[in-house]
């Protein structure tokens, strides 16, 4: 049946993962290498190798993935390997140090394979969180089709307003024009909304519009409370109360696909520093081999 | 009208029919062709334009006078209108046929017009379409009304009438809804019998005002209006009548099947099933003499084979004896056989030895055996393996062949010569129930399901034979392995066959407990009233049985039992159920251990009322037919869409799989993806015969493909989409370092302009190209996408509801 990542297969690559952390831990333990412990003895050489083997061993799953005939295991199987595995190069790239770093290259990697693994544990935990919030917040709904309720609800406010005083066909018209779902990253991932929606401003004998900020629907349904507060025409009244419920309603919809969207966003953009930076690590990796063998 | 009589009439203009006015004219002979509609080819030209037109079966040479290769809508059709000028053929348009009467050389042909034409034979090929049914009120007839839409697209600002509540009326109306304004006229007071994505369309249309519906309504007149130009219907409803001003009106209120117009011109028919095909002989003659049926109304709805008759039909017409086009076929067929005969003696000799095949005429048999395979296998050679999907049904023409039945004792069953195997399979569309081989000398003719499954519907002695049978191994495999057969058959005799909708009861709890029920195809929802509400407590597949709770415990029925799509049983009466349990001791134990499993299995669902809502909604959503559903945890589903992207980059461009549509109930979420039905609907009309079954279940279209979307319609699940396949893509390294075309798991060029070749039906055929298992499972990097089959959801329930 449906299993998590972290259990795939009994959880057989965190066994292995262990097993590697703990030898490398024994092996560094026993070792006493004559000199102060680094990358360049025997045992430093050899976990230096172990470690450069897993991080292009550990970047293949990008090609893995893709290679969506390959009958070499399955794509969950390679991501609980890549999940526990990665972890365990903090302890084998450490242990390889010899605790030793400084302002030079050989740190520069160390540091970007500390950035990459810890973007990666992110990623890892918001896998194991998100889905299920997703799933909670659409309900049984897809986007397209909370998409298009609010396109409905929309075209079911206008035809409220077909019947009432200009204003307020113009304020549910520019309510549903200045919408925004989404926008920056910033927006995206904190969930703001940054929506607008022009409103009629008080005096004179021209109706003025002004653009006011209408985050969760609130100038709208300030505006719409007062015009129904001083409403003396029962039949506009009945309309104002139908236009409240289905702004209401588009505001818990609203929210609804804003927070799909936020938790999409943060289901990927740690995959924006994961996936460059280890990039930049195997520069780094590349640069620092070269310049161990050539500055020997 | 007295005027020539001619010595062919041919009536319809489809392949068959201008085919065989093709070679009368070549002939010299004199005839007339007869179309209803304006134009030749009418369900061709019906095609959306530069459809490609598949030239199936591409064994199948092709007899003609007039031209035909694979190509596209505009070509076929072209060279058939050229071909009609060349050949100078006496056709004419317009000419609806009402009535046939007499016989040769005597035929009396009216017309809807009121005239006649004389013949001495008729060529009937006006294939199974049938006319548009008329509305039948008065001004039925004016230019107004139009019973086909070609392009919704062509009318706009326009006020159009839609009558009829049927799927192709709401299709029509929403698409004119788009720039005109549209009442839709429905006889019913809701739109039944109609697709599920159709119903919320049409719904939600009304809803918005988009569109407007009379209920309970029908039109009764016609009539100009004032103004000239437009016209006036009148509606009478519930409240009385309304007249509407129209510009348009569209009657799509269905096809009158032209099996009643065929009856009338005296041709038989062997029974009274819709499916049933008309009595004809080896030449194509009905039962009438001299009038011949040809293509799709003499069941061959393939265009090359309708052509192929309509030459061969004006041969006979004509007292001429030719070879079949398909007698080289049948000579390679029959090449494994030990039998040194023509191929008519060999055809005779076959329905000689096996009875079951005896009363089919000799036409249908020829072709029954050109989609059969006949094979020799070596004795030994097993032929299939208990618990394979496979659906073939098996005759034995020589030798023998052994059944291995029983669970351990491994007794063997030997059938001869004559005898027949496999109809459990073809029946209820579940697993092989039993492993057979090959015996001494064994040659067998394994007919596909669909030739069997026609010949069961219009062959009255064939559907006794076989469902006789069908009863008595289903009581052998289930109750009484050790039984004869000449036992099984008085056991048989008291049973019944029964038949039940989605959602009827079979059984309600409470009710005295008369019988048992073999559930023979489909499959049932048990649920009990627990607390005043009824809960759904477990599913029972095809293969097992329900209601023996009740009859062993001698009290009423424990539980309600409904039938969760098409079901059919084989029910035992009690009386003979407690025989079968007093003369056989083992029986008894494993009934006993069934009734054990059963009620710890309620027990526990009763302690979790939400696993049986759970059932529920896997049931609604016709997972009760499945073998192989794919399902998606949404817990651990982050949206990447690896796994239609891995369909779409293993199976030439088009992902057989839209991972986001489809409902969702306790995050269990069914994507529209093939759940690989037990009875598949997608194979129910399929021309060239190309959808199979393998034996691991799954359900895959072939390459013979004609593209006519009769499985995307028939599909209820969606699941089926017309797509032409996308041109290759670059390497990797390619594509990496030079830029060359899409990369990996990025939309080929090309699939988005997909008129460029032939649309074929494309589905799920769970990877069985790919190995390893389905793609979209093996991509998935987070465990959410399995595909499992329905004996696991109970399983499935219990860890999710945990």
């Amino acid at each position: 049946m449906h299993q998590s990542v972290l259990a795939y297969g009994r959880s057989r690559y965190l066994w292995a993962a262990l097993a590697v952390c703990a030898t490398a831990i024994g092996a560094y333990v026993l070792d006493s290498p004559g000199v102060p412990r680094n990358g360049g003895t025997w045992l430093g050489y050899t976990l230096g190798t172990l470690g450069a083997v897993l991080i292009l061993w550990l970047m293949s799953f990008g090609i893995r993935k893709r290679a969506y005939a390959s009958q070499a295991g399955t794509v969950q199987g390679w991501l609980s390997a890549h999940i526990y595995l990665g972890v365990s190069l903090l302890v084998v790239v450490t242990l390889h140090t010899g605790f030793q770093v400084g302002w030079n290259i050989h740190t520069l990697a160390y540091v970007l394979l500390w950035i990459v693994v810890a973007s990666g544990v992110f990623g890892v935990l918001v896998y194991l969180r998100y889905p299920r919030l997703l799933s909670s917040n659409r309900g049984s709904q897809t986007k397209d089709q909370l998409l298009s309720d609010l396109a409905d609800l929309d075209a079911r406010c206008l035809r409220v307003t077909a019947g009432m005083p200009p204003e307020f066909g113009e304020a549910l018209l520019a309510n549903r024009d200045r919408t925004l779902l989404g926008g920056t990253a910033f927006a995206l991932l904190a969930g703001q909304d940054r929506s607008q929606i022009l409103l009629p401003v008080v005096g004179g004998a021209t109706v003025l519009y002004q653009a006011l900020p209408n985050p969760d629907q609130s100038a709208l349904l300030d505006w719409l409370g007062q015009r129904l507060a001083a409403s003396s025409d029962g039949g506009v009244s009945r309309q104002l109360q139908e236009l409240l419920g289905l702004v209401g309603a588009r505001r818990t919809l609203l929210g609804r696909l804003r927070r799909d969207a936020q938790l999409k966003a943060w289901l990927e953009v740690w995959l924006y520093v994961h996936v460059p930076l280890s990039f930049g690590l195997l520069a780094a990796l590349i640069a620092h081999v070269l310049s161990v063998f050539i500055y020997w | 009208m007295t005027g020539t009589r001619y010595r062919i009439a041919i009536i319809g203009g489809g392949p068959g029919g201008l085919s065989a006015a093709a070679h009368a004219a070549r002939l010299g002979i004199s005839h007339v062709l007869l179309e209803g509609s304006p134009a030749h080819a009418n369900t061709i030209q019906r095609y959306q334009k530069g459809k490609h037109v598949m030239a199936e079966p591409a064994a199948l040479p092709l007899r003609s006078d007039l031209e035909f290769d694979a190509g596209t809508r505009e070509a076929i059709l072209g060279a058939w209108e050229q071909g009609l000028a060349r050949q100078q053929i006496n056709v004419r348009y317009g000419a609806e046929v009402t009535g046939i009467q007499g016989a040769t050389p005597e035929f009396s042909i009216t017309l809807r017009d009121g005239t006649a034409v004389s013949a001495e034979q008729v060529i009937l090929a006006i294939g199974v379409q049938g006319n548009p049914r008329r509305i039948g009120v008065p001004g039925e007839d004016l230019p107004v009304v139009q019973y086909t839409l070609d392009d919704p697209d062509e009318y706009r600002d326009e006020t159009i009438v839609v009558i009829g509540a049927g799927d192709a009326a709401i299709e029509n109306a929403l698409a004119l809804a788009r720039q005109n304004r549209v009442l839709i006229v429905n006889r019913s007071d809701e739109f039944n019998r109609v697709k599920e994505g159709n119903l919320k369309l049409v719904m939600k249309a009304i809803e918005d005002q988009r569109l407007e519906c009379a209920y309970k309504s029908s039109c009764t007149r016609i009539e100009p209006a004032s103004d000239g130009r437009r016209h006036v219907l009148t509606l009478a409803g519930d409240q009385g009548e309304s007249r509407i001003e129209c510009d348009r009106i569209i009657a799509r209120i269905g096809a009158t099947p032209p099996r009643r117009f065929v009856e009338r011109c005296g041709i038989a028919f062997p029974g009274p099933e819709p499916a049933a095909l008309p009595v004809l002989s080896s030449r194509y003659e009905s039962s009438v003499p001299g009038l011949y049926v040809i293509g799709a109304l003499g069941g061959y709805p393939l265009i090359k084979q309708a052509m192929n008759q309509g030459y061969e039909a004006v041969e006979y017409a004509l007292g001429h004896t030719i070879e079949p086009a398909d007698e080289p076929l049948l000579a390679a067929k029959f090449q494994v056989l030990p039998f040194i005969l023509g191929v008519d003696d060999t055809l005779a000799l076959m329905q000689a030895r096996i009875p079951v095949y005896s009363a089919i005429n000799p036409l249908n048999f020829r072709e029954l055996i050109l989609g059969s395979r006949i094979a020799a296998p070596a004795a030994g050679e097993v032929i299939f393996l208990k618990n394979d999907y496979t659906n073939s049904f098996f005759t034995i023409l020589a030798g023998t062949v052994e059944i291995e039945v029983g669970e351990e004792r491994k007794s063997r069953l030997t059938l001869g010569p004559g005898q027949f195997f496999g109809e459990m399979s073809l029946l209820s569309g579940r697993r092989r129930s039993a492993t057979t081989r090959a015996g001494a000398g064994c040659v067998l003719i394994e007919a596909p399901r669909r030739e069997i499954n026609r010949l069961i519907s219009s062959v009255e002695g064939v559907r006794r034979v076989i469902d006789e049978h069908f009863i008595a191994r289903a009581i052998q495999t289930s109750f009484a392995p050790e039984a004869s057969y000449d036992d099984l058959k008085a056991i048989a005799a008291s049973a019944r066959l029964r038949r039940y909708k989605p959602d009827e009861v079979i059984f309600t709890e409470g009710d005295e407990a008369d019988s048992l029920h073999l559930i023979r195809s489909g499959s049932v929802a048990v649920a009990r009233d627990i607390g005043g509400r009824d809960v759904v407590t477990s599913y029972v597949a095809a293969g097992n049985y329900v209601g023996e709770m009740g009859l062993v415990s001698r009290t009423g029925r424990t539980a309600t039992v409904r039938a969760t799509v098409t079901t059919e049983t084989v029910s035992l009466d009690a009386a003979t159920f407690h025989q079968l349990l007093e003369k056989n001791p083992t029986l008894r134990d494993q009934v006993q251990a069934t009734v054990r499993r059963r009620l710890a299995e309620n027990t526990r669902m009763a302690g979790q009322p939400e696993s049986g809502d759970l059932i529920s909604f896997l049931m609604q959503q016709g997972l009760g037919e499945a073998t192989d559903v794919l399902l998606i945890d949404e817990t651990l589903c982050i949206g990447c869409d690896n796994c239609e992207r891995a369909c779409a980059e293993t199976h030439a461009g088009t992902s057989r799989l839209d991972r986001e549509a489809g409902p969702t109930f306790a995050h269990i979420h069914v994507p529209t993806s093939c759940r690989h039905c037990e009875d598949p609907h997608c194979m129910t009309d399929c021309p060239p015969d190309a959808i199979g079954r393998a034996p691991n279940g799954e359900v895959y279209i072939r390459d013979n493909c004609i593209g006519c979307g009769n499985c995307e319609r028939n599909c209820p699940y969606g699941v089926i989409q017309m797509a032409a396949a996308a041109p290759e893509k670059p390497g990797l390294l390619n594509w990496l370092l030079f830029g060359a075309g899409p990369g990996p798991g990025q939309a080929r060029h090309g699939s988005d302009q997909g008129d460029k070749g032939p649309k074929k039906a494309v589905k799920c055929d769970m990877c069985r190209d790919v190995g390893g298992g389905p793609a979209c499972v093996r991509a998935c990097p987070t465990g959410a996408a399995i595909r499992i089959s329905p004996e696991k959801f109970v399983q499935l329930i219990h860890d999710t509801t945990r």
